[in-house]
């Protein structure tokens, strides 16, 4: 059991022992304990290392670090940057959850359903990734290849996200059986960027990983007025819920259904796409 | 061999101290994968956090950690040394109860009493960093603990009024 005090020091662990467990939040690390799915030799905690904590913005981005909690997400002088992500966070777990649970576990423990997913996704997020071999960073994609699979190799811990802080406003929608202590049935993350004249979007619950809809995105950028941007015609906002939905590859679960989930997604976008341009 | 030393792994044991409740408390042999909520029942003699879900779903395991609530159930045991850990223990001298007990048993707000020290630990947090919480703050800072029996309305009716004898006790 190490507590980790630096980054140089959890990468030195990892390389010495690439089997060991990253502990930050521990809030899925620990329910496959408890159920006695892992049985851990090795844990390093992670959560109270410097440089993976807290948040700081610089020239026109913000920088994230693995270890912030959802909590501090919510926070309000963080949501003022980046809306949609502090809305994700909001509902997340219950008040309890969100106080031990991290931004770098949502991304390690790339659950289809892990709701800061699709805000990252749309934002163009770069993951930064740090082992004894060096330093590389990765786009949400390119970390995320399927459900839970992720391409980070045993020696490496995810140190910190960066974002861009856009101009224009954000939305995250979620669709779940109630409003606390529920995990995603469907999501929509849309951002409205007005310096670039770009509207994106990416959802969550409804494919193997999070997606772009990449399509919904060119078609609606070329209807939108930029110059005096308004909520679109009932015509508009429908057609741009169906590409969206287009978009999504969801499967029948125990949560939901495949049709319920497109549905969910095209309904969803179209009310997330009429609030950032009202 | 490998198999040998891999299971002499599973089964070593570590030995570290908590901070509980304002005292060190030092746990001794225990296995690595060890729960705070197990640690605290079954080794610390502390059972008022309970244990039901174990996934960090109800919120009956409820604790402080470096005073903001947590499910003990979710944190390592090992890793929450050199954290101040508050337990419902740890709210009130052994035998008495705070204002926000007392609410609770005036107001009618326990009857299997399963989920209430969770409910009590969450609530004095709330109360400790908003002192006049609206119903919708007081719902939102209860929603992650499950009671089966009230139906919540005496629990939010305990804590507005144990909110309001403090703001008018000042």
């Amino acid at each position: 059991m190490h507590v980790a005090e630096s980054l140089e020091e959890v990468c030195a662990l990892l390389a010495d022992d690439p089997s060991a467990s990253l502990l930050a939040g521990g809030t899925d690390f620990m329910v496959e304990v408890n159920y006695s799915h892992r049985r851990p030799r090795s844990v390093i905690a992670i959560d109270r290392v410097p440089e993976l904590t807290g948040w700081r913005q610089s020239n026109g981005h913000i920088e994230l670090g693995a270890a912030m909690t959802y909590a501090e997400m919510e926070h309000p002088l963080f949501a003022a940057y980046v809306p949609a992500l502090a809305q994700a966070a909001r509902t997340v777990g219950s008040p309890q959850i969100r106080n031990a649970g991290t931004l770098g576990g949502n991304l390690a423990t790339a659950s289809p359903a892990g709701d800061t997913l699709p805000p990252l996704a749309a934002l163009g997020a770069r993951v930064r990734i740090c082992s004894r071999r060096g330093s590389r960073e990765a786009s949400i994609d390119e970390l995320i290849v399927g459900p839970k699979k992720t391409t980070l190799a045993p020696d490496e811990v995810i140190v910190s996200v960066r974002v861009p802080a856009l101009d224009g406003p954000q939305e995250f929608l979620k669709v779940g059986t109630r409003n606390a202590m529920v995990i995603s049935v469907a999501t929509v993350a849309l951002i409205l960027d007005r310096t670039q004249r770009s509207v994106r979007v990416a959802l969550g619950s409804v494919a193997p990983v999070p997606v772009r809809a990449a399509e919904a995105e060119r078609w609606i950028a070329e209807v939108v007025d930029w110059d005096a941007p308004a909520v679109p015609a009932d015509d508009i906002l429908v057609r741009f819920g169906e590409l969206v939905a287009a978009a999504s590859s969801p499967i029948d679960d125990h949560r939901s259904t495949a049709d319920y989930r497109r549905h969910a997604v095209a309904v969803m976008a179209s009310r997330a796409l009429a609030r950032v341009l009202s | 061999m490998s198999e040998d030393r891999s299971i002499a792994a599973e089964q070593a044991t570590l030995s570290y101290t908590l901070r509980v409740n304002g005292t060190d408390r030092p746990v001794a042999d225990a296995w690595l994968g060890e729960s705070l909520l197990y640690v605290l029942r079954e080794r610390l003699g502390l059972p008022g956090t309970k244990n039901a879900c174990d996934q960090g779903e109800c919120g009956s395991c409820t604790v402080l950690a470096d005073g903001l609530p947590v499910c003990s159930c979710m944190m390592l045991a090992a890793a929450a040394v050199g954290r101040e850990i508050v337990t419902v223990e740890g709210l009130a001298d052994d035998g008495e109860l705070t204002d926000l007990q007392q609410a609770f048993v005036d107001h009618g707000a326990v009857q299997c009493g399963f989920c209430t020290p969770g409910l009590i630990v969450a609530s004095e947090h709330l109360l400790s960093v908003n002192r006049s919480p609206t119903e919708l703050e007081i719902r939102e800072a209860i929603s992650g603990n499950l009671c089966r029996c009230t139906g919540y309305g005496r629990v939010i009716a305990a804590i507005s009024a144990a909110a309001e004898a403090r703001t008018a006790a000042d």
